[in-house]
């Protein structure tokens, strides 16, 4: 299967470790190589919060992705910073309800759609995130259906049991925008 | 096998802990190893297990120093910085024989440096955390897997021998998150006959020290200590290798470095460059006994290492001048990509030819 090294982008908040996680966990689900890394140092606070993860057949070398093939940003500075290091024909999913510049570059594949707007009239309120997971999905087909499902399951906490519903019903927005 | 569950590493190597009978955990807050002390918090008391956070660094160690001597499976962790502060409470517990386990998650350097992954310790680590002839077994995990199996067999080997050991991981294997099965609870744990448990005056007291007044009996001492050190140079040396066998180019990396040298050494493969990769496990002992194999088939030998050339001693000394030894490293937080270490690869290569 094709090697998915993700960047997600945005800020702090925006829910990426945790759609990073998912995606993380369907891979975990169907047995590939995986891994998961956060930006943890002071570009925290300068409103590019990120994380890596690499889905692959053969072993992981560098957690930290330098060159993704899949870009999910969602404010406009980690546009910025991670539009250049997509390798040439691959994927940008651009939340354009945030963002009011769209990729120049013409070498990738652009999905540009207001999965802000869309969570919160759903009232699916702080679930974009998980919008765009399933809008890469949809694009990518990275993971069965069930699988995601599944990996929802387990990436929301047990506390937060109720917010799976929620998360199920973005995905499947994502999925058919 | 164990259900997989995804794990930082800090966080592995905490529960691992725990599952390897550790009980008490004292430390102070540092980046990037921070979750590791905040799951202990958590978990701990579920366990009846003591988390102190103590008033610095130097408490810590020495609280460590303390619970050891009472027989304990105790541990600490920090990053390099916080290490440094630990060193004297180290060679304390190392002159007095006592069993710990002490995890440093490194981070750039010196000095405050930055929180962002290195390997600049590992002459720190490897040649001697603070005065004195002591030296400690020392890890270098490069998975979440490992960082959870090395944990867990750690305080075995250090209640073997009686001496501290450190798991040496970077902000990259801490922060990162990987599938992990841990190991099994363990259900008994070592007898420890020499602890300071109270001898209720039915047998003789038993003493924790590291004062020798009296130079005869300290050089009687040093001499036991490193007796058993001989003991864990023939019997603990680990490490792993991939396409050694007929490898031109013997590339040496540890720890996260060494993830990022096998994707280059792959690359270097697909080129048809005979590259292996040598993999140290243990870094002290370091893995003289499996890397002297390599020693006289190999033409050339690259270490790479997140540091200004440190590691790189080791593989000279074992090489002894049979084959030039090079080496490549980034430093200050910069993680190395496999291009720029197939580029070094390369540039080897085409000076073998000569």
């Amino acid at each position: 299967m094709e090697e998915m090294r993700i960047v997600f982008a945005g800020f702090g908040g925006q829910g990426l470790l945790f759609a990073g996680k998912v995606v993380a966990y369907a891979g975990l689900i169907e047995d590939r190589e995986v891994s998961w890394l956060p930006s943890y140092g002071p570009e925290m606070r300068g409103g590019t919060a990120n994380c890596s993860v690499t889905l692959s057949d053969e072993p992981i070398g560098s957690p930290l992705i330098m060159d993704p093939n899949n870009l999910i940003a969602m404010n406009q500075p980690s546009l910025l910073k991670f539009e250049n290091e997509v390798t040439p024909g691959g994927r940008i999913f651009v939340d354009t309800s945030l963002v009011n510049r769209l990729p120049e570059r013409t070498d990738v594949e652009v999905y540009a759609l207001e999965a802000t707007n869309m969570a919160e009239e759903a009232e699916l309120k702080g679930l974009a995130n998980i919008v765009l997971v399933g809008k890469m999905l949809k694009e990518t087909s990275f993971c069965a259906p069930e699988t995601i499902e599944a990996a929802i399951r387990k990436a929301v906490p047990a506390r937060k049991a109720a917010l799976i519903e929620k998360n199920l019903k973005a995905l499947k927005l994502g999925m058919e925008a | 096998m164990a259900e997989k569950v995804l794990m930082k590493g800090n966080e592995a190597i905490a529960e691992s802990a725990i599952r390897a009978g550790c009980r008490f955990f004292f430390g102070y807050p540092i980046t990037p190893q921070t979750e590791l002390a905040a799951y202990m918090a958590k978990r701990m008391p579920k366990e009846n297990g003591t988390y102190l956070q103590a008033e610095s660094e130097i408490a810590a160690i020495n609280m460590v120093y303390g619970a050891a001597s009472a027989g304990a499976r105790v541990m600490t962790s920090s990053s390099s910085p916080g290490i440094s502060l630990k060193s004297e409470g180290v060679s304390y517990i190392a002159g007095s024989d006592l069993p710990c386990l002490i995890i440093n998650i490194e981070r750039g350097g010196p000095g405050l440096g930055s929180i962002q992954p290195s390997q600049s310790d590992y002459w720190q680590a490897t040649r001697a955390l603070g005065h004195g002839d002591f030296q400690m077994v020392v890890y270098a995990p490069s998975t979440v897997q490992e960082m959870a199996d090395l944990t867990y067999g750690a305080f075995d080997v250090a209640d073997k021998y009686r001496t501290p050991v450190m798991i040496l991981g970077d902000g990259m294997l801490g922060q990162m998150m990987e599938p992990v099965a841990l190991p099994e609870p363990r259900t008994s744990l070592p007898e420890k006959p020499w602890a300071t448990t109270g001898h209720k005056n039915e047998r003789t007291k038993n003493i924790t020290n590291s004062l020798y007044l009296d130079a005869e009996l300290l050089e009687k001492s040093n001499r036991e200590r490193y007796e058993r050190y001989d003991v864990i140079k023939a019997t603990e040396q680990r490490s792993e290798q991939v396409d050694c066998d007929d490898a031109d180019i013997v590339v040496v990396a540890f720890g996260a470095s060494s993830r990022i040298a096998r994707s280059a050494v792959r690359a270097a493969r697909e080129q048809g460059i005979k590259a292996g990769l040598f993999r140290p496990i243990t870094l002290w002992p370091f893995p003289v006994d499996a890397l002297k194999q390599t020693v006289g088939k190999a033409k050339a030998y690259l270490s790479v290492e997140m540091n200004m050339g440190q590691m790189v001693d080791d593989v000279r000394l074992v090489v002894e001048g049979n084959a030039p030894v090079e080496f490549y490293g980034r430093v200050g937080g910069v993680i190395p990509t496999p291009a720029e270490v197939l580029e070094k690869i390369r540039q080897i290569n085409e000076g073998l030819g000569e």
